[in-house]
């Protein structure tokens, strides 16, 4: 299981606008294992959605790659031509998006926009596309799915949507699925069952997943391995419970204790992580997190840290106060073990 | 800060909408947004309204606030019949009942600056004019966290939490009683949000506010209300303290909107049982009838589709339309 299908390597991608060149990923690195689902959280403008974008090959002017490789099956996706981007989209790496409403073309049926993917890539006719089509639906249960396969998007509700988008994406049996964002739009009774649906889809058909979202306990629901991403870069990556109950990153703490217990029955007040996010038009010299930080160093603001490994070797962080010479900060210790939700 | 006195009475609160359709015959259809809607808020508390999207909570809202006018039903602000006043004899009453909306990018309008959009508020009202308008201003860009040199800048030169402190100072330019926070949060960033909620508490302690907090993020809910009522398809079916609410829910609507809450801790989120609900929400144009949680309800029983169950006391502050509660 341990297989690498997806392995990005010091990704920096950049939007060159007029103001000048906004840097929204300054070199990540992470990879997907085959089978598993990744988790990519971070807030607005963290460069999450461009990552995926990045991968994709979707940017469009003015944004581009300007540096690091995307392995992909052993293959660099940087390198690739548009045409043959085009036979891995949608066949090898398929992805749904945030809004369904948007994603989905309102003047065709439902069935001819899921058979239109299978005829692309896999080279059946039409009727074989169509049932193949009618199969998905049932697959992502959709109910009395032999008429709906000729309803329009706008006869579908929110939820049906996300679903109908899921058929397309895993129409093609991709190995990767990026999914971003795939329930912000919904309700949470709705989100449940798509996320429900997600995980089963994942273990049957064996795909990899990568679930960008803002949403910790959607993550905690769904993902094996999470990447907390901020000011366009990797502040910490681990398993789940690496993040969630060791987490070594400032921010990632201040996320968790930024958020209300639905378990806990004492009214506890929010700690929030004061201020705002850097600004990545002119981002800043050392750690992005540095002005917000409660435990900031003189070194903070001058140099970039490099990535901690804590004992197993796969939880890392990108934070000062790891360093070995780093002087003990006691509240920073204590708020290491105090993080734990639900206690 | 709590007190027993009721500042806010809703009684079978009804707001439809209807619509003409049909070229050839003449139809009309009739959506139930509200229907028959009835809760209290006590002074200085912070009464929840959760649901899905459609199911009302912003309707109720709004209809409080006379934006909208009611079909049906009284809304009783201490004591005094607001329903059926005129937009003059409202006036009075818009000075104590302030909003917040959701959408910090549309409620500030582009062409004002901050200290106009703030003003205004006051203009409208005649509270206070030229130097000590302008006092006014600064101390209220005082109280929601933001520089005094902002007031003369325009809503997009501001981040999106900062544009709901915006939001948040106009509706303190009267000096309300009583706000309506509907969503306030959900357009801004984890971070951010904690940021907004603490703020909404502190100005309810300081000021003595009261309220009516309308969300779909049960979780903020829970950490902001007193009490909590929870709407489907325009009708209330159940109204708690909240922490009895979340830890013995009596409706089954409750129970499974509870559960499908995602918790950010995996090993809880793996162990707990969720119940998730089948299908989408009926239209409110043709609900269900009877119980109109019975479609997606999993105890459904055969008087469920024949009468509506009655929203009453089952515990002590504890209120839930069910029949299984019978």
């Amino acid at each position: 299981m341990s297989e690498k299908l997806l392995e990005v390597k010091n990704l920096r991608t950049s939007f060159f606008t007029h103001l000048g060149e906004v840097k929204a990923i300054r070199g990540i690195s992470f990879d997907v294992e085959k089978g598993e689902s990744l988790g990519i959280v971070g807030e607005s403008g963290s460069g999450k959605s461009v990552a995926s974008l990045s991968i994709m090959k979707l940017l469009l002017y003015p944004g581009k790659i300007v540096g690091g490789e995307i392995i992909f099956n052993g293959e660099d996706l940087v390198k690739k031509s548009n045409r043959a981007m085009m036979n891995i989209r949608g066949n090898e790496i398929a992805m749904i998006f945030q809004d369904p409403m948007t994603s989905l073309n309102p003047v065709y049926t439902i069935g001819n926009q899921i058979a239109e993917a299978i005829v692309k890539h896999q080279k059946l006719s039409k009727r074989e596309a169509n049932k193949k089509a009618l199969e998905m639906l049932k697959l992502v249960n959709i109910p009395d799915s032999e008429k709906r396969i000729k309803n329009y998007p706008h006869e579908f509700s929110g939820g049906m949507r996300q679903r109908a988008m899921i058929a397309i994406a895993l129409s093609c049996e991709p190995e990767l699925l990026i999914a971003d964002e795939p329930t912000t739009a919904l309700d949470v009774t709705i989100q449940a069952q798509i996320l429900d649906l997600i995980k089963t889809l994942n273990s049957k058909l064996d795909t990899s997943t990568m679930l960008i979202t803002h949403d910790l306990g959607v993550v905690a629901d769904v993902c094996s391995r999470v990447v907390v991403m901020y000011g366009g870069l990797i502040m910490e990556k681990g398993s789940i419970r690496d993040i969630y109950y060791e987490p070594m990153h400032p921010y990632t703490m201040g996320l968790l204790k930024s958020i209300p217990k639905v378990v806990s029955d004492e009214k506890q007040r929010l700690i929030p992580i004061p201020g705002t996010p850097p600004d990545l038009l002119n981002p800043p010299k050392g750690c992005p997190f540095a002005a917000r930080c409660d435990y900031a160093m003189r070194i903070c603001n001058q140099e970039q840290p490099p990535y901690f490994k804590s004992g197993n070797g796969k939880h890392e962080a990108m934070c000062w106060l790891l360093h070995p010479e780093a002087p003990g900060n006691e509240s920073y210790e204590q708020l290491k073990g105090g993080v734990r939700i639900g206690k | 800060m709590e007190s027993n006195e009721i500042l806010i009475e809703v009684k079978n609160l009804k707001k439809y909408f209807t619509k003409n359709k049909g070229i050839v015959k003449k139809k009309i259809e009739i959506t139930k947004a509200v229907d028959d809607v009835s809760f209290y808020i006590k002074k200085g508390e912070t009464f929840g309204l959760v649901g899905e999207s459609g199911c009302g909570k912003s309707t109720t809202g709004r209809t409080i606030l006379k934006l909208y006018d009611p079909t049906e039903g009284e809304m009783l602000y201490n004591g005094q019949d607001i329903s059926k006043l005129n937009k003059e004899q409202m006036m009075p009453y818009r000075k104590k009942m302030q909003m917040i909306f959701q959408d910090p990018y549309a409620s500030l309008n582009a062409r004002m600056t901050v200290s106009d959009i703030i003003g205004e508020p006051m203009d409208i009202h005649h509270l206070a004019s030229g130097k000590e308008r302008q006092e006014r201003i600064y101390s209220l860009l005082d109280t929601v966290g933001l520089n005094r040199d902002h007031a003369a800048r325009y809503p997009h030169e501001f981040s999106g939490g900062q544009r709901q402190r915006i939001g948040i100072a106009r509706s303190l330019a009267v000096d309300p009683e009583f706000i309506i926070c509907d969503e306030p949060i959900s357009a801004l960033d984890v971070s951010i949000q904690a940021q907004v909620v603490n703020m909404l508490e502190d100005l309810q302690e300081e000021r003595g506010l009261t309220y009516l907090f309308i969300a779909h993020d049960l979780s903020m809910v829970k950490h902001i209300s007193d009490r909590v009522g929870v709407m489907y398809l325009g009708s209330l079916v159940e109204t708690a303290p909240s922490k009895e609410l979340y830890s013995n829910p009596l409706h089954p609507y409750t129970e499974a909107l509870l559960s499908s809450i995602p918790i950010p801790d995996p090993d809880m989120a793996k162990s707990s049982k969720r119940i998730v609900l089948k299908g989408d929400v009926p239209s409110p144009v043709n609900p269900p009838s009877g119980c109109k949680f019975r479609t997606r309800c999993r105890y459904a029983m055969d008087i469920c589709s024949e009468e509506v169950p009655v929203f009453k006391e089952v515990d002590k502050g504890h209120f839930a339309a069910c029949h299984l509660l019978n």
